[in-house]
């Protein structure tokens, strides 16, 4: 199963509306949040279509429009999303409307644009795409979910083109919310600085990376997803461990193969031990990086993370800021492992490498 | 080539709490919709719902759950269903190997019968946060993994209405592509003032009894429910000695790709859906021996499933009927209870009615089934379409 | 009537979010769904709540809206036969 990007559009916090992260294209933030830098969606949707979009579904399809263009695609032969919360404006807007009017005067429009699937489906109409149209909203394998089904898909039929993303927006409220419920450090002055932080809590982030995958090869490929398991509550470090073994092992590779491991590292002490003992343990000696004090934290905050490893191994550079530790990072850059959990749940790897 | 056969199968609905009482139900022509009871809504006295009839202390104890106040709605109807679907076709929780197993579940608004209970108290503390974590789709799907000790690729998707529909077809394909053994596919959605208030404003709930493919229908009457099925490959339930109960021969995701919410006039994603489906499954058109429809009772969705039926099957048109009107529009878990109730016709020769039906639509050649029916049934295609034109056909087959 | 048509303008751009619309551009004649204005069902539901909310008028089938709201005009003469 292999999944080749011939196409990415993406918007996040970073100027990532180029294709490859550059050093002067970082984006420092104080704060514990972090908002996408929106590009002119005049260009991509019209006015009569705009009016009823929240802000996600605006990011979401010029996110798709710019990556079709990018791909040379008109007409996608799938449409397969991942998102971790879905709508969540359109879904605040009509349940305060529920609460403050009390049931009463309510419209329909945010009622609709709250369903999860609206991203894909609006991408449809605007295409005229009447093909497979699904998405996944499983927390922080939501886009993995969406990999997987892409990759089934193109074992399949490997000349089909799919339009692939993950997709999450961060909203007033729902950070009010987290903030609440001890998501977010309080104190922190500087998001590239997010490891100086020590303590509880992430910073906030958002996104939508999409791209173009398909089974052919063609010298305008980025690079491939060459790999993508996902595995739930494990109950000891071992257990973690065989897992990562057997995923590379599977793939005829070990980790001797992986040229730059990219882990979900976000600063909450509570729970990026993890990390840092596999670092210590069965990642010794191998360059590390992280990628959330670029992005933030959100739920499909993988799919930003596969975008910047697709980036290195375009260009077979790697920037500075993402690096964890001293380890040199040895060319050519073969292949990257994303190695990501939320909360030691949900855990998630993604394996790209070179065309 | 893998076939993909059904082996468990579980479900709670408004009529009924497991798949023998639903049965009951369908023969006795037994609904599930009624005045609202236990949702607090000013509807309450307005309008109609397929309500299931147990306080969220009930659903906790039939699924044997002490703390059942940590739990979503959505969750305790997803826990209850899931274990009848795995204790019927996997067995009983810790004698199996579950290193293969996967749960691919779906729901439309998650746990959002808390959130709207506790959104207030969201904002202004940490007090009810716990309910935060229990917000977003996956965690009903966390609760069946954690109750069934499954751990291996577990999913949720959500497309609106035809969203167990595509777990089920996703499951099939993990199945057939070797990345798991067994699949628990299905969905769950409790009643929540968000949906209820959001079809109303929509205009396309029946303030009666839902009519499906009738010609002075009005709107559909929403339910609340969840189904499981067990998916597996031919071969390993064969090696188990399992009873199976269905093969799952075609299925199909189109994209009408017209309207947010509404269909195309003449249904072309409907139609690329059955099409698909059929084409997948090998089978001709005539070889349908009956279409469980997705027959919500809107205007506009009866009218264009109906023309796509007839663009496929016309002039030979195989009974239709919609299960609707007994158990409402239960939204993701639709799906997967119309293929339960397909699989019930399969296995019990029957037609179930589609009720409330008076006068054919004056568009359409067909009336659909209107009195239980004794028939020979290898083979049914059920529908389920939902909103962002996103359509869904399984085509189920006597094994 | 002008007063009201001018009026329901306003409300219009607002309700259905008509970003980049004066209310000069609205011809009260002209069809405010298909070819004209280009408005569609959703937006015919937003205006059935518009003449509940600020009219106090009730629209209990919403194929009704398609004759009330066929042009501003249509909309304005609807209103003043029905406001109590």
């Amino acid at each position: 199963m292999e999944a080749y990007i011939r196409g990415i559009g993406n918007i996040s916090p970073q100027h990532s509306w180029g294709n490859v992260i550059l050093a002067e294209d970082i984006v420092s933030y104080e704060g514990n949040r972090l908002n996408c830098i929106e590009p002119d969606y005049k260009e991509y949707i019209k006015p009569i279509q705009r009016r009823r979009m929240g802000r996600i579904l605006k990011m979401g399809v010029s996110a798709a429009g710019k990556c079709l263009r990018d791909a040379g695609v008109d007409m996608p032969d799938a449409i397969i999303m991942g998102t971790g919360l879905g709508m969540q404006g359109d879904t605040e807007k009509f349940l305060k409307a529920i609460l403050d009017n009390d049931e009463k005067f309510l419209t329909p429009t945010s009622f609709i644009q709250s369903t999860h699937n609206t991203v894909g489906a609006h991408i449809a109409v605007m295409l005229k795409c009447n093909k497979y149209n699904f998405t996944y909203v499983n927390d922080n394998l939501s886009f993995e979910g969406a990999l997987l089904d892409s990759m089934i898909r193109l074992s399949d039929d490997p000349s089909e083109k799919i339009l692939l993303a993950g997709i999450d927006e961060m909203t007033d409220s729902y950070f009010c919310i987290t903030k609440n419920a001890g998501f977010w450090k309080e104190d922190i002055s500087d998001n590239l600085g997010l490891l100086k932080h020590a303590g509880p809590g992430s910073i906030a982030g958002e996104g939508a990376s999409f791209f173009i995958v398909t089974g052919e090869t063609h010298p305008d490929n980025y690079a491939r997803f060459a790999g993508i398991d996902t595995f739930y509550k494990p109950e000891s470090d071992k257990e973690i461990d065989d897992f990562i073994i057997a995923f590379l092992a599977k793939r005829s590779l070990s980790l001797d193969d992986i040229d730059l491991i990219i882990t979900g590292i976000n600063g909450d002490s509570r729970w990026d031990s993890g990390y840092f003992r596999l670092q210590d343990t069965l990642f010794n000696g191998k360059p590390l990086a992280y990628y959330k004090h670029l992005c933030g934290e959100y739920y499909t905050s993988s799919s930003f993370a596969s975008w910047l490893a697709a980036g290195i191994l375009k260009t077979q550079s790697c920037p500075e800021t993402i690096l964890l530790n001293n380890n040199e990072v040895n060319k050519p850059i073969r292949n990257i492992l994303i190695y990501n959990y939320l909360r030691n749940t949900n855990h998630a790897l993604i394996l790209l490498s070179v065309c | 080539m893998t076939r993909i056969v059904v082996t468990g199968m579980g479900m709670i609905t408004a009529i009924g709490k497991d798949t023998g009482e639903n049965l009951e139900s369908l023969k006795t022509r037994r609904h599930g919709v009624g005045s609202i009871k236990l949702l607090d809504t000013i509807h309450k006295d307005e309008l109609l719902a397929a309500e299931i009839r147990f306080t969220n202390d009930e659903l906790a104890a039939i699924s044997g759950i002490t703390d059942g106040e940590r739990y979503t709605r959505t969750s305790l109807l997803g826990l209850i269903a899931a274990s009848q679907a795995y204790e019927s076709g996997i067995g009983k929780y810790g004698d199996t190997d579950n290193t293969r197993t996967t749960v691919v579940s779906t729901t439309t608004v998650g746990g959002m019968d808390k959130t709207e209970q506790y959104y207030r108290d969201f904002l202004e503390s940490s007090k009810y946060s716990h309910f935060v974590y229990t917000h977003d789709c996956s965690d009903s799907t966390r609760q069946i993994s954690d109750h069934l000790g499954i751990r291996h690729l577990n999913s949720t998707l959500s497309t609106a209405c035809s969203s167990s529909i595509n777990a089920i077809l996703i499951g099939a394909k993990m199945i057939k592509h070797g990345l798991a053994d067994r699949v628990i596919a299905g969905g769950t959605d409790a009643l929540s003032k968000f949906t209820l208030n959001g079809f109303n404003t929509l205009m396309i709930l029946d303030k009666g009894h839902c009519r499906p493919f009738d010609a002075s229908r009005t709107g559909l009457n929403l339910g609340e429910g969840a189904a499981y099925i067990v998916l597996e490959s031919e071969a390993a339930a064969k090696k188990d000695n399992k009873k199976i109960y269905c093969e799952i021969n075609g299925y199909a995701n189109a994209n009408d790709a017209y309207h947010q919410t509404a269909s195309s006039p003449d249904g072309y994603g409907p139609y690329l859906a059955m099409k698909e489906a059929l084409d997948i499954s090998g089978l001709k058109p005539s070889q349908i021996d009956y279409i469980n429809a997705h027959g919500t009772g809107t205007d506009n969705n009866d009218l264009t499933e109906g023309l796509a039926i007839e663009k496929i099957f016309a002039p030979d048109i195989p009974p239709v009927s919609s299960t609707k009107p007994y158990t409402g529009h239960t939204l993701a878990a639709a799906g997967v209870i119309d293929v339960i109730f397909s699989i019930l016709s399969i296995q019990q020769q029957l037609i179930f009615p589609n009720l409330n039906f008076s006068r054919k639509i004056e568009e359409l050649s067909f009336e659909p089934v209107r009195e239980l029916q004794q028939a020979e049934i290898d083979h049914v295609l059920t529908n389920s379409f939902g909103f962002g034109g996103n359509d869904s056909s399984l085509v189920l087959s006597k094994y | 009537m002008e007063e009201l048509i001018q009026k329901l303008k306003e409300e219009i751009i607002e309700v259905l979010n008509l970003e980049e619309m004066e209310p000069g551009d609205i011809d009260p004649d002209a069809p405010l769904f298909g070819e004209g204005l280009g408005l569609d069902s959703i937006d015919a539901l937003e205006l059935i709540v518009l003449l509940e909310k600020n009219y106090g008028i009730k629209i209990e089938d919403p194929k009704d809206g398609r004759k009330i709201f066929f042009t501003l005009r249509t909309m304005a003469e609807y209103i003043t036969e029905h406001q109590k």
